[in-house]
């Protein structure tokens, strides 16, 4: 058995600077190099400025943008570093609400939003992906039927046509890939920014 | 449900199945120690590996010098994990400035990345530095699967082997399956992760300003070379809180979807590794199958529950599913999907939070784990776990025509059996033993973060995924206390080794046997009969074992969500 010792601490230390040094550290010379934008996380600058990534999604409170998931994401309270604020779209701290089905908390602020929302849009179902928290409090996409949803409240904050405002959502709804992976979407982001510029 | 997503889902079985074939004749020439494609460029890098780490690769280990060899690999692994999490204030590519990591929590850390569990009582992006990201945890990710894939090839050889006192040698299997399998594998998959919007920088946090004009701070990192390794390797640790939720860590609905596949890839080639090095491919077929049966129920029913929703959300007229705690690209199905994908496989990525699943859509993660992770399993423990089933089909099946058992020319006798028996009994004790004192020691309790029968899923959950080495988690749970950190550390550490050690005597005492060849009184291990024969046993004695506790959580919630009861 003694023989085994050697290499015990001499095959996991050539073993651990191969995976655990060598191999990353390469994966992100030739990575930076032949994808130099995704590997520094897609990000967007406008006038020289990073205003975000085109991956994560940020929070939209005004009524002239279309608005995201919610987000359960928190961050240290100031005031008392043991507990914990609501920080929505904090992305140095990803995670969901981990409200299970029977939460009494789920159901009210479902409840709320729900009632919001109508007050909103009283002519179109809800979508439930506007009420409910993604799993990262990241999620860049909403479903096109969300935002063909708040098309409404967009068109007139903004005081242009909603055929206008309903064809850029259009435009910007990503579909599945080879009409059969992952779900049909739209990047929050991209069509605020894309809004900006056609409706200054 | 809709046809779409039912597509999805066939899909992603047929190319499991396609893949199986080859993958399965590569690894089998790799432990067999023969040539393959890549030996021109990596057959020096191994030789020289051998001859700087003293191993005599021709030299061949008693299954007793094997486990001692592998327990040995770990304290060391152990030992690097914590001092880094420990010093990672001193130590470089630390541009976040996160502090040293807690004791109990980096003790907790190291045991779940050493035991293939990544369990994450950390929070990736908000406490660890990207040098524990890479040395302390990447690392591992490749070290802990590979020890896994080593097992199960050293109990394959125990089957396939006659009158022989060795199993393989573990410092060989280790090094082959890090450079020949998971290393080149992970270089391609890398650059596919990047591609498709994975960042792999060591620059700092990016700090932005939004459109709005608040600010943000977007963590980055070293993150595609730490995903492929965590997918192939059946790890699951996440590089961020969020873990295959965040979209950096899985951008787009086609990594999500590579993802998936390279969960199973390797654990459902080992099957076929195991029908060649027995001499019959059918005998590999008829495992995959059983795993297929198990996999294909889980995935409906927890497709069919989180497309329904819940009884809240019908009453608000809410339609097109559960998708609280789940993101859209994503959508339903592949949330589903891979839930099932990365309990059944010991992985313990997720992709939604599984604390905000239906009641129903929860418990199959749940029951996946609590069977054994069998369904195609962890690479390698899925394998070794699913024989110890077998054995034990075996044995009833013998028990039932009066005959001594027989599998691929092997009598089971009572010492297989025995060992099955304490390898399977191990999860019992810990995930029921461990659930019991967690929902009435007072400072437990408070880690719920739901309250009715959620809370006490929740805690079942954490201890069986911790027992189960699966790392996924109801995650509301508040793990990172003293007491989760010492328990589940416990639990991981247990669940793994006392598993393994059993699995290598049985492994010892096959390849000492001589080899029988079948005779008219033989049970066809290849066809429908054994295939139901080995769910039937795997359904019967998990239920027995697990259906008092799955009643009093999912079971009962089910029960209350329908009668409109909220908590």
């Amino acid at each position: 058995m003694l023989r085994e010792i050697r290499p015990a601490i001499v095959l996991l230390l050539v073993l651990t600077a191969i995976t655990g040094l060598a191999y990353p550290l390469a994966m992100t010379a030739i990575a930076g190099a032949i994808f130099p934008v995704q590997a520094q996380g897609s990000l967007i600058e406008k006038d020289g400025k990073v205003i975000g990534s085109a991956l994560i999604g940020q929070e939209f409170k005004d009524d002239k943008y279309f608005h995201g998931r919610l987000s359960a994401t928190v961050a240290p309270d100031p005031s008392d570093s043991t507990k914990t604020v609501l920080a929505p779209y904090n992305a140095a701290n990803s995670g969901g609400s981990n409200l299970g089905p029977t939460s009494k908390a789920l159901a009210d602020r479902l409840k709320d939003d729900v009632d919001k929302l109508k007050g909103e849009n009283p002519n179109a179902a809800v979508p439930v992906d506007l009420v409910t928290t993604s799993a990262s409090g990241l999620d860049p996409d909403i479903s096109p039927e969300a935002a063909q949803f708040q098309v409404l409240r967009v068109a007139k904050a903004r005081n242009v046509p909603e055929d206008q405002v309903r064809q850029m959502v259009a435009s910007n709804i990503q579909g599945r890939l080879l009409g059969l992976i992952g779900e049909p979407r739209v990047n929050v982001l991209a069509l605020n920014l894309a809004l900006d510029r056609a409706t200054k | 449900m809709t046809v779409i997503g039912w597509l999805q889902i066939i899909l992603f079985c047929v190319i499991i199945v396609a893949l199986t074939k080859p993958l399965g004749w590569y690894m089998t020439r790799v432990f067999n120690g023969e040539r393959t494609f890549l030996s021109p460029v990596l057959r020096p890098i191994e030789a020289g590996i051998y001859w700087f780490s003293g191993v005599d690769e021709k030299r061949e280990q008693h299954w007793l010098t094997y486990t001692v060899a592998m327990l040995l690999f770990h304290v060391g692994g152990f030992l690097i994990i914590y001092g880094v999490m420990r010093l990672q204030d001193v130590l470089p590519f630390n541009p976040a400035g996160q502090s040293a990591v807690a004791a109990d929590l980096s003790f907790n850390t190291a045991i779940s990345f050493i035991t293939n569990t990544n369990w994450q009582n950390y929070g990736g992006e908000s406490t660890i530095s990207y040098l524990v990201q890479m040395l302390g945890l990447t690392h591992q990710n490749f070290l802990s699967a590979a020890t896994g894939i080593a097992l199960a090839v050293a109990l394959i050889r125990g089957f396939s082997r006659a009158s022989m006192r060795t199993i393989g040698n573990f410092w060989v299997d280790v090094t082959r399956c890090t450079l020949y399998v998971l290393l080149p594998i992970c270089i391609v998959y890398t650059l596919f992760l990047v591609w498709q919007g994975m960042p792999q920088t060591l620059g700092d946090y990016v700090e932005a300003t939004t459109l709005e004009g608040a600010k943000q701070t977007i963590a980055v990192g070293p993150v595609a070379s730490q995903v492929a390794i965590k997918m192939l390797g059946t790890n699951g640790g996440g590089f961020f809180n969020a873990n295959a939720a965040h979209p950096f860590e899985n951008p787009t609905a086609l990594s999500n979807f590579i993802q998936m596949l390279s969960i199973f890839t390797l654990g459902a080639a080992l099957t076929n590794v195991f029908g060649r090095m027995v001499g019959n491919q059918r005998q590999g077929w008829a495992i995959l199958s059983v795993m297929g049966v198990l996999f294909l129920a889980g995935v409906a029913i927890t497709y069919w529950a989180e497309a329904n929703g819940t009884s809240t959300m019908h009453a608000l007229g809410l339609t097109g599913g559960n998708m609280e705690g789940k993101e859209v690209r994503f959508g339903i199905v592949a949330s589903s999907l891979f839930a099932v994908i990365t309990t059944a496989a010991s992985c313990g990525a997720v992709n939604a939070m599984h604390d905000s699943f239906t009641a129903l859509g929860g418990m199959i993660p749940l029951i996946n784990i609590e069977l054994g992770e069998i369904v195609v399993g962890g690479v390698g423990a899925g394998m070794y776990g699913m024989l110890l089933f077998v054995i034990l089909a075996i044995f009833v099946a013998g028990l039932m025509v009066g005959r001594t058992p027989e599998y691929v020319g092997k009598k089971i006798e009572a010492r297989e059996v025995k060992m099955a028996m304490l390898a399977i009994l191990v999860l019992p004790l810990m995930i029921l033993g461990w659930t019991a004192v967690g929902v009435v020691y007072p400072a437990a309790v408070a880690s719920m973060a739901n309250a009715g029968p959620h809370g006490f899923t929740e805690v079942l959950y954490a201890f069986t995924s911790a027992t189960g080495n699966n790392g996924s988690a109801f995650a509301g749970l508040t793990g990172n206390t003293f007491f989760y950190n010492l328990t589940l550390a416990s639990a991981m550490f247990v669940g793994r080794f006392f598993m393994i050690i059993p699995a290598m005597a049985i492994a010892g005492s096959l390849a000492a046997k001589k080899s029988i060849p079948p005779s008219a009184g033989t049970l066809p291990t290849t066809g429908g009969l054994f295939v139901g024969l080995v769910v039937g046993v795997i359904l019967i004695i998990g239920g027995l074992t697990f259906f008092p506790a799955l009643a009093l959580g999912p079971i009962v919630e089910h029960l209350a969500m329908n009668a409109g009861q909220i908590f």
